[in-house]
């Protein structure tokens, strides 16, 4: 555990002096919760249509396909007519993009991410080294199976997928949302302690709280 | 470069000389004389750029290679300085006050080979590895895949093939 | 009167030279850039202690893209290891794929035909313009000038579609084979290349004066992020960050490899070695390759050998050597330094990128004593491309 993780005595401006526990203070360890549908089908609906409209990408490159993320921003590819833009911080998006293969060190950030993302919150997988390995399917270091750590909407195939596939892919994934499949973050809730095991197995260092937001 | 092995030779014990191009020699010496080869070829004859630092694990004859490459520009002319290692106790010495970025490299090796560099800094730190518990993976007896296997999960339906032995079947057919 | 910040509260240093810096004094703070942050080249992080808003410490942090290529590579055939080679550095693949056969070829005793050199160095300059244009968006956009970003990358799509054109793939584009290349020019490549390089020049003119003639991005980088020229050669400093300390530092020109030694070129230096210094070395060295493609379209024969006879790939073994390859890529000196055993695999890869001694050593001990707000300037103007530092 790092240094400043460490429960210590702090001495305050007033010199008073309290412990302070990183993880449990800083943090709120309760687990996520189901968000239930609203209480009308046409309220959802509107919902769901609104939600489809407004996909806002973490811009977290965690892999190579973050190179394709900037095509998709100008001009050419254009992904803004679809609703989509990216935000620098994970309090404002609701699509993370995995782009590409996760080595165990991102795999940690990017858990910390998605749980701080908002509900409700959708993944897509970019690249073949998400679905099964891909090119790295026998490395040390990278994980193979996405869906594994995370509940993942869609896949993308490629190595790398052109940004036309990203394009296909995020149309696919707005059809997902308006037909109210996407239900990756209430997944997520209910099989938590799923997740949270085959996390543990491969961070070996888990120095964090287990559910923080 | 004759001429410089020549010049080198008669002040330090060096193994023999390996030309791979006109302006790339390798040479070897002992862990004792490194420091003092290095400072010369520095100082003197204008190896000023130390352009790699890295290891290479001779595991039947138990030992690793440290290979320090130096460049010389404006002679054109690079020298790859070898200095083998046992593999049971690997431990050398720094270089970082020679040159401030072999701090990196000695950082890279310890977690990577398990060489240690005593006094270098920061070299007992996480650099690229977060929690990693097993042997160093670069060492040649880790086994990737096996590795691979047992902590990841595989998908169902995918198919590894030996790629000599498909190519074999591919072109020669059956039998082959 | 010029402000003059409070210096008082600054750490002290120990006997041993490290900073004795306090934490629960409430003096410093401690801010992570990365590795979810905009302003961070690629999966990066740098941990900073800050002072008010001026940085004490600071250190990096990689590995967050680690694959093992290196490890990868000793078990896989010498062909097998082509295509992977090139997902070691993303926006600049070429390079590695050049590199790797070249040492492959010299181990084995392959040469490489003369054709084939000629498109070698094309696709290099070709990846080279590729890279720069990243370089100018992510360098405009670190402070805060979003349009660039938006002209360089439109820019980058007309040379991705020559390289699609010619080599089948917009990123990775596996096209320099071990003994050669995979194919000549495409019908009516010459034309249209020709037209993309006009674009560019005039793209790259509207970013002069939007960019380097701006008295805010002036302010911003004239002076800041100094690099003494003595520390060129202990921090092992190459490319255009050499350069623009007034060092020629060119492999193309010390080394020349390939068919440089036929081309007419300068390497471009700078004066200042600050971050304008940089940003404008490349913006010459970019126009200077678009100099160089033309050059090689209207040098490079039409006809002859693509490839060199290889021996049966399946039992392709080379005999016990090493050997090291360098080329000047867009961020300095890239090289593969590889080790044959006998085998029908490598004994040991080792990639040496540029950013491995740019984006730790150089970063930690430039970073100190400037604002926050400028480590993203700083950092993109070491031209960092991380994959290469973790392979």
């Amino acid at each position: 555990m790092k240094p400043e993780l460490e429960k210590r005595i702090v001495k305050g401006p007033d010199g008073f002096e309290f412990e302070v526990d990183p993880i449990r203070d800083y943090f709120c360890e309760t687990p996520p919760t189901v968000m239930t549908a609203a209480y009308s089908a046409i309220i959802e609906k509107l919902f769901n249509w609104a939600r489809a409209e407004s996909i806002w990408i973490l811009g977290f490159g965690t892999g190579c396909g973050a190179i394709e993320m900037r095509p998709l921003m100008t001009p050419r590819f254009d992904a803004y007519r679809y609703g989509v833009q990216w935000r620098p911080t994970p309090r404002q998006s609701n699509l993370f993009i995995i782009s590409g293969y996760l080595s165990v060190k991102t795999l940690k950030r990017v858990i910390r991410s998605y749980e701080q993302m908002q509900n409700p919150k959708y993944v897509v997988g970019l690249g073949s080294c998400t679905i099964n390995g891909g090119m790295y399917w026998d490395s040390y270091n990278t994980i193979k199976r996405l869906d594994d750590y995370l509940p993942v909407d869609l896949y993308i195939a490629g190595c790398m997928p052109r940004p036309e596939a990203l394009l296909a892919g995020i149309v696919e994934l707005k059809k997902i949302i308006r037909a109210g499949k996407a239900e990756g973050a209430n997944i997520y809730a209910e099989k938590f302690e799923w997740y949270k095991a085959n996390q543990k197995r491969v961070i070996h260092d888990w120095d964090m709280p287990d559910y923080n937001w | 470069m004759q001429a410089l092995y020549h010049r080198l030779k008669a002040l330090f014990p060096l193994g023999e000389l390996t030309e791979q191009r006109e302006n790339l020699v390798f040479v070897t010496v002992d862990a004792a004389h490194l420091r003092s080869l290095l400072l010369q070829l520095r100082d003197i004859e204008g190896f000023t750029h130390l352009v790699l630092l890295t290891a290479v694990d001779w595991i039947e004859t138990g030992e690793f290679q440290l290979t320090y490459l130096l460049g010389n520009r404006a002679k054109r002319q690079d020298i790859g300085v070898r200095v083998m290692l046992s593999r049971e106790q690997a431990t050398m010495a720094t270089i970082h006050d020679l040159w401030p970025t072999a701090a990196t490299y000695q950082r890279e090796l310890r977690e990577m080979f398990g060489i240690d560099f005593p006094q270098s800094p920061g070299v007992n730190e996480e650099f690229i590895l977060e929690g990693w518990n097993d042997i160093p993976p670069y060492r040649r007896d880790f086994n990737t895949l096996d590795y691979a296997e047992a902590t990841y999960n595989d998908r169902p339906g995918r198919e590894s093939r030996d790629p000599a032995t498909y190519m074999r079947e591919k072109l020669y057919g059956e039998g082959h | 009167m010029a402000y003059q910040p409070d210096r008082s509260q600054y750490p002290q240093r120990r006997p041993d030279g490290t900073l004795d810096i306090d934490l629960t004094s409430g003096k410093y703070l401690k801010l992570w850039q990365g590795p979810q942050h905009p302003g961070i080249t690629g999966n990066m992080s740098v941990e900073l202690t800050v002072c008010g808003d001026e940085v004490v410490a600071g250190k990096t942090h990689v590995g967050y893209l680690h694959r093992g290529f290196e490890k990868l590579m000793e078990r896989r055939t010498f062909i097998q290891c082509f295509p992977i080679v090139c997902r070691i550095c993303v926006p600049e693949p070429d390079f590695n794929e050049y590199c790797y056969a070249a040492a492959v070829e010299e181990l084995a005793g392959i040469t490489s035909p003369e054709r084939a050199n000629w498109i070698r160095t094309l696709i290099l300059e070709m990846g080279r313009i590729n890279s720069y244009m990243m370089y100018l968006g992510g360098q405009a956009g670190s402070l805060g000038q979003g349009v660039i970003g938006q002209w360089t990358t439109y820019a980058r799509d007309l040379m991705l579609d020559r390289f699609e054109e010619l080599t089948g793939a917009r990123i990775y584009h596996m096209f320099i084979l071990p003994g050669g290349v995979r194919d000549g020019l495409p019908e009516g490549f010459k034309q249209r290349m020709e037209e993309t390089l006009k674009e560019i020049e005039s793209i790259l003119k509207d970013v002069y004066n939007v960019m380097y003639c701006n008295a805010v991005f002036k302010k911003r980088t004239v002076g800041i992020g100094y690099i003494d020229p003595q520390l060129l050669d202990s921090y092992g400093i190459t490319g255009p960050t050499a350069r623009a300390a007034g060092v020629a530092k060119d492999v193309r020109r010390d080394q020349p490899y390939l068919v440089y030694d036929q081309l007419d070129f300068e390497p471009i230096t700078g004066k200042d070695s600050d971050i304008y210094t940089r940003a404008d070395v490349r913006r010459r060295d970019l126009l200077m390759s678009v100099d160089l493609i033309r050059q090689i379209l209207a040098k490079m024969p039409d006809s002859g050998e693509l490839m060199a006879k290889l021996p049966n790939v399946l039992h392709w073994q080379i005999p016990r050597g090493e050997t090291y390859i360098r080329g000047e890529c867009s961020r300095g000196e890239y090289g593969y330094y590889l080790v044959t055993d006998g085998s029908g695999y490598p004994r040991r890869v080792n990639v040496r990128g540029p950013s491995y001694t740019h984006a730790v050593a150089l970063l930690e001990r430039l970073i100190v004593n400037i604002n926050i707000a400028d480590v993203a300037a700083l950092m993109v103007s070491l031209h960092t491309y991380p994959p290469e530092i973790e392979r």
